[in-house]
């Protein structure tokens, strides 16, 4: 066992990788109920739906706009064209769906067998006349939200770089108009969105809700959203222009951003992520600089959350908390939980893009100095057998980790928190600050409830010891 | 290619991870890329085990693609053999290293040189088996490892025990109900005054298997996993076995007889039909049950059937031949052992369903219009979408259907469980249906307003649609709380700010 010291900056780390996650095919759950008019057809194996059937419970049983390409023997050994098995799967999807596009999931096979659905795309789009985007949303490469990442810088290529015709103006125009209504006469309705800044682009998916209230959030600061990135249908992208500015909502968009910046020529303003009150406050104040506005109210809007959640904040206040890592979220969650009073010894993180999350990296190393809290190390790629000798070293007040680990955990009396909620719960902004320590309080509140009932280990003396 | 949103069985490498997380002190290593050691999870959550899932991942990732694994398999083996000091490790090959074609078999070879432990390389393809074939496999596969060395070595014990004793075969992790099966046939044994020698896999240990010959016979309760491990026993040490599984009275009263005569065969001079009258009439619930008043209302009454082979086959038999239920399907998605559950059903039902797509099943339920559905997770939710009431029966299964009660689904505790859950799902439908004839409940008052009804505040169509996005349940609170914050802060129009301004006034 390492001891931990505290470092005086941050410090990362590398392990082995050897940690539980889930598959970036994932993503396809909440991306075809973002993007209403998706069909996302994952081309893989039985493994692959296997995983997506048990982990989205009870939504496959809705009818859900995805599928499985499940790939059988003769797939693999070549002895059918794959050419022709998409093309037959793609036009059943049409005729019973009629879905605006059709997203390609390339998986792990795929990859393996060289299946070059990059290239088979044009080809069958112009065939069977709907769009088909390719996402190569797989476990090789990537980690749970990182599939998001993948399928919204396919995306990014289909924006338009320009409002194609009048009639297409108007419709993009009308579905930002749609979130922008509120609280206008029907006059400053009609008019198009005359902003005095240029175009901003938002882009991650986020709930319905949250994109409404984070327009609300901006629109107080005189700033229009031009349009997101997902919107709420494919035939809605928003257009793209050269020059545009954009901003990511979630910490897991460097390719997407990467994508923006390189193939659309799109300004990415890099900014900590709205998550918390000092998140969103941190986030409005970078956009408005950055579109040279001066921001109005935001330290008065910031302090009236906190006073809102200072029940909640009480709570876990002095408490450590250890984040294992497998949604990368965890760096935003944790700068905010140090600004709530928590101590933080270890940061365990999937994949750590250093330049995209540059300014919530400073923030966090900021948060901590403020707070006179010693820096997290921040473990990218983290070995969850090491994680799991470091957690009885250290005994955290809370770990927040995935399922495979919560109810071992539990048993022996560490309070766990399934870091998957975070994913799809509504986070973001100042309105679900709350949101966020509703979750991470859950189980202090249920141990709290529960008092002394029969103790706190939950095995066998001869199991604990291994 | 196939278009598939829903499986019945899962893949091969789920069936070896059951058999091998089964088994106390043995480990699996998956060799697979980041995200396929999903089985931890459901291991987990479905039976809320609180230990750690005895499985890792040997990761495949870009380096190994282009590299192949090299060192990483044995290093991985190596390494958990220190870290965790198992008897066992299982090295588990995925639908990826099916297609990467690595020498894993040489992996194996080398970290048995160093290793304390024994390492052996399921013998499982992707491709070719699926999760219960793959179960099966690796039983025998693990059960023969241990007894060749045994035989080897000398120190198998392959004299029979004093008194008749049994093997029960098959009983595993993540298995429909096996936890309550395993214990009510350990009660039926003892009633029957047979010792229990072995049960395998669940909580043994594979130090254990040596002693498996010393048993008179091996019971397999199911038909889809260790039947292979019966017959590989049978061959080498000429142990018989009963393959009825006893689920329902008959079917029960059939195992026992069976076993009294392999019994009998070997000297044991036992007779259990006054067990069997005495349980059947009085111990057990479920024979006077079928002759009680209530059940006549179940006579002839339609219903459609489907699961594993063992469930779906015991539960056609006991609708039909115990509860004279009319059974119009049965069905299977044991594609790979059709022929048996056919044999096994004929004179039971009307017609026999051999299909692993949830949509053939779905449209024959909707065709058929049965009374009641006895099938799986599946099947629940056809029957909610055509409001027809089912009782699960078989995997897939959700985390309800593990449940903390005791609820055997074989023997005679395991029968009562039975007629209960077929009775209450009947009667269920049958109360919906009286509802309907007569009109429903007595509610003469409508209890919630319409949303945009009697208020004297203006909803604004944006203020609306954010409200509709609610779920319903908290919809009317919601509404209630916004209206009465906008009435405070002296607002006549609700908009979608307004509306979030209230959550976060009120904290909610």
């Amino acid at each position: 066992m390492t001891t931990t010291e505290a470092p005086s900056a941050l410090s990362f780390e590398c392990e082995t990788g050897n940690y539980h996650t889930f598959c970036p095919i994932s993503c396809v759950a909440w991306l075809y109920q973002k993007i209403e008019d998706s069909f996302f057809l994952v081309i893989g194996t039985k493994t692959c739906g296997y995983f997506l059937q048990n982990a989205m419970g009870v939504m496959i049983f809705a009818e859900p706009r995805y599928a499985m390409a499940e790939l059988e023997e003769g797939d693999i050994s070549a002895q059918l064209n794959d050419y022709a098995e998409l093309k037959r799967l793609c036009t059943q999807i049409k005729r019973d769906r009629n879905p605006s596009v059709i997203v390609w999931i390339g998986t792990c096979t795929t990859e393996i067998i060289k299946m070059d659905l990059e290239g088979l795309a044009p080809k069958l789009e112009a065939e069977i006349g709907i769009p088909i985007v390719v996402a190569r949303a797989n476990g090789l490469d990537y980690a749970f939200t990182q599939g998001e990442d993948t399928v919204l810088a396919a995306m990014a290529a289909r924006c338009p770089e320009a409002a194609t015709s009048e009639a297409d103006q108007q419709e993009r125009t009308n579905a930002i108009q749609r979130l922008l209504q509120f609280g206008k006469s029907p006059a400053a309705e009609q008019q198009p969105a005359s902003s005095k800044h240029p175009p901003l682009i938002l882009f991650g998916s986020v709930p319905d809700p949250v994109a409404t209230q984070l327009t609300i959030e901006l629109a107080k600061q005189g700033i229009t959203v031009s349009g997101w990135l997902p919107a709420k249908r494919y035939t809605e992208l928003p257009v793209i222009a050269e020059g545009s500015y954009a901003i990511g909502l979630n910490p897991f968009l460097s390719r997407t951003a990467t994508t923006l910046m390189r193939r659309r020529k799109c300004k990415v303003i890099g900014a900590p992520f709205p998550i918390g009150p000092d998140g969103s406050r941190a986030w409005i104040e970078k956009i408005c600089s950055v579109l040279e506005i001066e921001p109005q109210g935001l330290a008065e809007r910031e302090a009236q959350v906190w006073d809102s959640i200072e029940d909640y904040r009480q709570l876990v206040e002095g408490k450590q908390v250890f984040f294992m890592g497998d949604n990368l979220w965890e760096i935003s969650l944790a700068r905010f939980l140090v600004r709530c009073g928590m101590r933080c010894p270890e940061i365990g993180i999937p994949y750590l893009d250093r330049r995209y999350l540059g300014a919530e990296l400073a923030m966090l190393e900021a948060t901590c100095q403020s707070m006179g809290v010693p820096l997290p190390r921040l473990v990218e790629k983290p070995d969850n057998y090491n994680q799991l000798q470091r957690i009885e070293a250290l005994q955290p007040d809370l770990v927040i980790t995935g399922m495979a680990h919560a109810n071992p955990l539990e048993a022996r009396g560490i309070s766990t928190k399934w870091s998957v909620e975070f994913t799809f719960a509504q986070i973001h902004g100042f309105g679900n600050a709350r949101a966020i320590l509703e979750l991470v309080t859950r189980p202090l509140r249920r141990n709290l409830a529960l008092g002394t009932l029969g103790g706190s280990q939950w095995v066998s003396e001869a199991v604990t010891s291994r | 290619m196939k278009l598939a949103y829903w499986m019945y069985a899962g893949p091969a490498h789920i069936g070896t991870l059951r058999i091998s997380s089964s088994f106390r002190n043995v480990h699996a290593i998956m060799h697979a890329p980041l995200g396929d050691d999903y089985f931890n999870v459901m291991r987990s959550m479905l039976e809320r085990e609180r230990n750690f899932t005895p499985v890792t991942t040997s990761i495949v990732d870009r380096n190994v693609l282009a590299r192949g694994s090299q060192e990483k398999v044995i290093d991985n083996i190596l390494r958990k053999d220190v870290e965790e000091r198992p008897d066992l490790i299982v090295l588990t090959p995925t639908c990826t290293s099916s297609i990467l074609q690595e020498d894993l078999q040489n992996f194996v070879e080398r970290a048995k040189e160093s290793a304390q432990c024994d390492v052996l390389l399921a013998d499982v393809n992707h491709y070719r088996v699926n999760e219960l074939q793959a179960a099966d496999r690796t039983l025998e596969q693990i059960v023969r490892f241990y007894l060749d060395r045994a035989q080897r070595q000398g120190t198998l014990s392959n004299q029979r025990t004093e008194q008749p004793s049994v093997n029960i075969l098959g009983m595993t992790t993540l298995g429909f109900h096996n936890r309550h099966d395993t214990t009510e046939l350990q009660r039926l044994m003892a009633d029957l005054g047979i010792t229990v020698n072995a049960v395998i896999p669940a909580g043994a240990s594979v130090e254990e298997l040596q002693h498996l010959p010393r048993a008179w016979f091996n019971l397999v309760p199911y038909r889809e996993v260790g039947l292979l491990t019966a017959q590989y026993l049978k061959e080498t040490f000429d142990q018989p076995m009963v393959a009825i599984a006893p689920m329902g009275i008959t079917a029960t009263a059939d195992c026992i007889r069976q076993i009294q005569q392999v019994l009998n065969q070997q000297g044991a001079a036992v007779d259990f039909e006054p067990f069997i009258d005495r349980q059947t009439r009085f111990a057990s619930e479920a024979a006077w049950f079928s002759h009680s008043i209530d059940c006549q209302n179940l006579t002839g009454k339609r219903a459609v059937v489907f699961g594993d082979n063992t469930h779906a086959a015991a539960f056609t038999k006991i609708l039909s031949r115990e509860m004279g239920i009319h059974v119009v399907l049965a069905g299977t998605y044991c594609k790979h052992d059709a022929d048996w559950f056919e044999a096994e059903v004929a004179g039971h039902c009307d017609r026999v369903l051999i299909s692993d797509d949830h949509t053939v099943i779905a449209d024959a339920i909707a065709e058929l219009e049965p009374a009641a559905i006895f099938g799986t997770q599946m099947e629940r939710h056809v029957g909610k979408r055509l409001n027809i009431p089912c009782g699960v029966i078989a995997a897939p299964v959700h985390i309800q259907n593990f449940p903390v009660g005791y609820r055997p689904f074989v023997g005679y505790e395991g029968a009562n469980q039975i007629v209960d859950l077929v009775y209450n799902s009947f009667t269920l439908g049958m109360e919906d249906h009286l509802l309907e004839i007569f009109g429903g409940h007595d509610t003469k008052e409508v209890l919630t307003k319409t949303v945009s009804a009697d208020s004297d505040l203006d909803w604004k169509p944006d203020g609306l649609t954010e409200l509709n996005r609610i779920p319903g349940f908290v919809r009317g609170k919601v509404k209630r709380n916004t209206e009465k914050y906008a009435r405070e802060q002296g607002l006549t129009a609700i908009t979608a700010e307004v509306l979030y301004a209230a959550k976060e006034a009120l904290g909610a």
